[in-house]
């Protein structure tokens, strides 16, 4: 069922070289085409749209769930709905992803809205990474759009990647934490040629004690635009802080735009947001190296987006 | 081994040109150790980006083994065995101490990083996975700039102000890794210092200050010089001799 250009998706978004372990549901082309449960985790096909709901037990633990997407035809606007319930106490690692490879000069388009209730005391990784390829000049254009609900205690950490190949993305991801409840946000993403990027991340620090962090990384090269739209409200006594780091080249443009506000007076906000070139120094110390200044300069974004 | 042939290095400033060296001369011997020494801003780290081709000369001639490596640029000189420890070294987020070692050393696998680290005096094993960034203190950096050189198997090590932030301990053990190297890889080294230390440790000394040569000496009529006049102002031999007002020298 997986062709070559299938596992080469599914590697870039996933790390996966073949079917996964534990439960998975691959959605191919706008259908999905393979799927597993275990004792604890279950699957279901909605039955009013389209896309899946997600039951883990409570107090499952160390188990994952794989849910890629891959697009492999020109033409195509795929909208999915997929619902996570993950059980009081649980801890486990939910993979999404999306890779399109649009081998025509029609436009490619997924838009993956993404509920996750995640209950009293569970933790959750969520990896979401994006990525495009294919010879053709169709736009490849993801619009995923993320909103999840922490309870008291809950933890959850998101890693959301775009690293190469996807021409267009508008991401919007909401968060709501309750009381205690930890959020750590990590976001690397990349852009170049005239691709576009706009990211709008909103955190509720509703919950008294509630903590959340957003580390952004972006470089954005050649004619690329990138905005973020980072904002945290501190309803509670919380902590929040927002880092938001770009490293721009040739002609690009980046706009950071973070926000802060805080709706009491033990609300603790901090952002920091900074956009520069690679520093000189940074480039001269590697090629006093030996690195070329190609190669010093493909360690520093390397490392920068690590 | 390295000439330095009339290099004058100018920059354009609100009151026209400004010349930080003007026809620097020096020539260099092989497997010897420099000490270049003078008062702040006298020219001694645009000396260093000179030879490492970090700074291109306005005027002036750079040659090493016989050869005018003046338009190389800094990773041709680095191939030729050229290294350069900076003054102020950049940090690299995501990158960590080992990566950066590892690119030092690059093919070089007989290096053990862990004994790198231990020559400029950190323990290895608490710094290999840390990044360089600024999670590490200012003497920590230097001391992992100067392990990087150390690396690299050189011909000729430039070091500047590897004192700096470093502590009197790691400091004895500094100045033996630098009579180590250049024992075993017969390294030609310059270290710009302004301490006694590694001033015992010169063949040389060199000093410059505005801009210029102002003398160069061996480090016991140097060192004698100190000790006569009782200062800690080392470039009081330097006003003495008018090359820069003594106003200036408040140290
Ligand atoms: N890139 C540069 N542009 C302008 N001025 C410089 C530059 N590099 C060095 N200088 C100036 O040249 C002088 C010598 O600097 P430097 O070589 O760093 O001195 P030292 O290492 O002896 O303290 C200083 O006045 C410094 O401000
Ligand atoms: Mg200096």
């Amino acid at each position: 069922m997986l062709n070559a250009i299938d596992k080469a998706l599914l590697e870039a978004v996933a790390d996966l070289h073949d079917i996964p372990q534990g439960a998975y549901n691959i959605r191919k082309n706008g259908v999905g085409i393979n799927r597993a449960t275990t004792a604890n985790i279950n699957i279901v096909t909605k039955g009013d749209k389209p896309g899946i709901d997600v039951f883990v037990k409570p107090f499952t633990k160390g188990e994952s769930v794989h849910i890629p997407v891959i697009l492999s035809a020109e033409g195509l606007e795929d909208v999915v709905y997929n619902t996570f319930e993950i059980g009081e106490g649980s801890d486990v690692l939910v993979v999404a992803g999306c890779g399109i490879h649009n081998p025509g000069s029609k436009k490619s388009q997924h838009d993956g809205v993404h509920d996750f209730y995640v209950r009293k005391g569970a933790r959750m990784k969520y990896v979401e990474k994006h990525y495009g390829q294919g010879e053709g000049s169709g736009e490849k254009i993801l619009n995923p759009k993320t909103l999840i609900e922490v309870e008291e205690g809950g933890v959850v950490e998101l890693e959301m990647v775009q690293i190469r190949g996807v021409d267009r993305t508008k991401r919007d991801t909401q968060v709501i934490l309750h009381k205690n409840a930890r959020l750590v946000v990590v976001e690397r993403l990349l852009t170049y040629r005239d691709q576009t990027a706009e990211s709008l991340i909103n955190v509720d620090l509703v919950g008294e004690d509630s903590t959340a962090q957003i580390i952004s990384r972006s470089v954005a090269q050649d004619q690329s635009r990138q905005v973020f739209h980072l904002n945290m409200r501190g309803k509670n006594r919380c902590r929040g802080h927002i880092q938001c780091d770009s490293i721009i080249m040739g002609q690009a443009k980046v706009s950071s735009i973070p926000e802060i506000t805080a709706f009491h007076s033990d609300a603790q906000l901090i952002h920091e947001a900074a956009i520069g070139k690679i520093a000189s120094e940074q480039l001269t110390k590697l090629m006093s190296m030996g690195l070329t200044e190609k190669e010093a300069e493909e360690t520093i974004l390397h490392g920068f987006l690590k | 081994m390295l000439k330095l042939k009339d290099i004058t290095l100018s920059v354009e400033g609100e009151q026209g040109n400004f010349n930080i060296l003007k026809n620097i001369n020096l020539s260099l011997q092989k497997n010897k150790i420099y000490v270049i020494t003078g008062p702040n801003g006298g020219g001694k780290s645009s000396v260093a980006k000179i030879i490492m081709g970090i700074y291109q000369p306005t005027a002036g001639e750079v040659l090493f083994e016989g050869q005018n490596i003046t338009g190389l640029d800094i990773t041709e000189r680095a191939k030729l065995g050229i290294g350069y420890a900076f003054q102020n070294p950049p940090r690299f987020k995501g990158i960590k101490v080992r990566e950066l070692l590892e690119l030092a050393t690059g093919k070089n696998k007989e290096i053990n990083l862990c004994d790198l680290l231990m020559d400029v005096g950190l323990c290895a094993q608490d710094y290999l996975d840390r990044e360089v960034n600024t999670s590490l203190s200012g003497g920590e950096l230097k001391r992992i700039e100067i392990a990087t050189i150390i690396a690299r198997n050189l011909k000729l090590a430039v070091f500047d102000e590897p004192e700096a932030g470093i502590d009197l301990w790691s400091f004895q053990k500094l100045a033996e890794t630098f009579e180590n190297i250049h024992a075993k890889y017969q390294t030609t080294i310059v270290i710009i210092s302004h301490q006694e230390r590694i001033l015992k440790l010169a063949d040389e000394v060199i000093i410059i200050a505005n801009g210029e040569v102002a003398e160069i000496t061996s480090k016991e009529s140097f060192l004698a010089d100190i000790v006569k006049r009782d200062m800690d102002c080392l470039c009081s031999k330097v006003c003495d001799k008018g090359v820069i007002p003594s106003a200036q020298c408040n140290r």
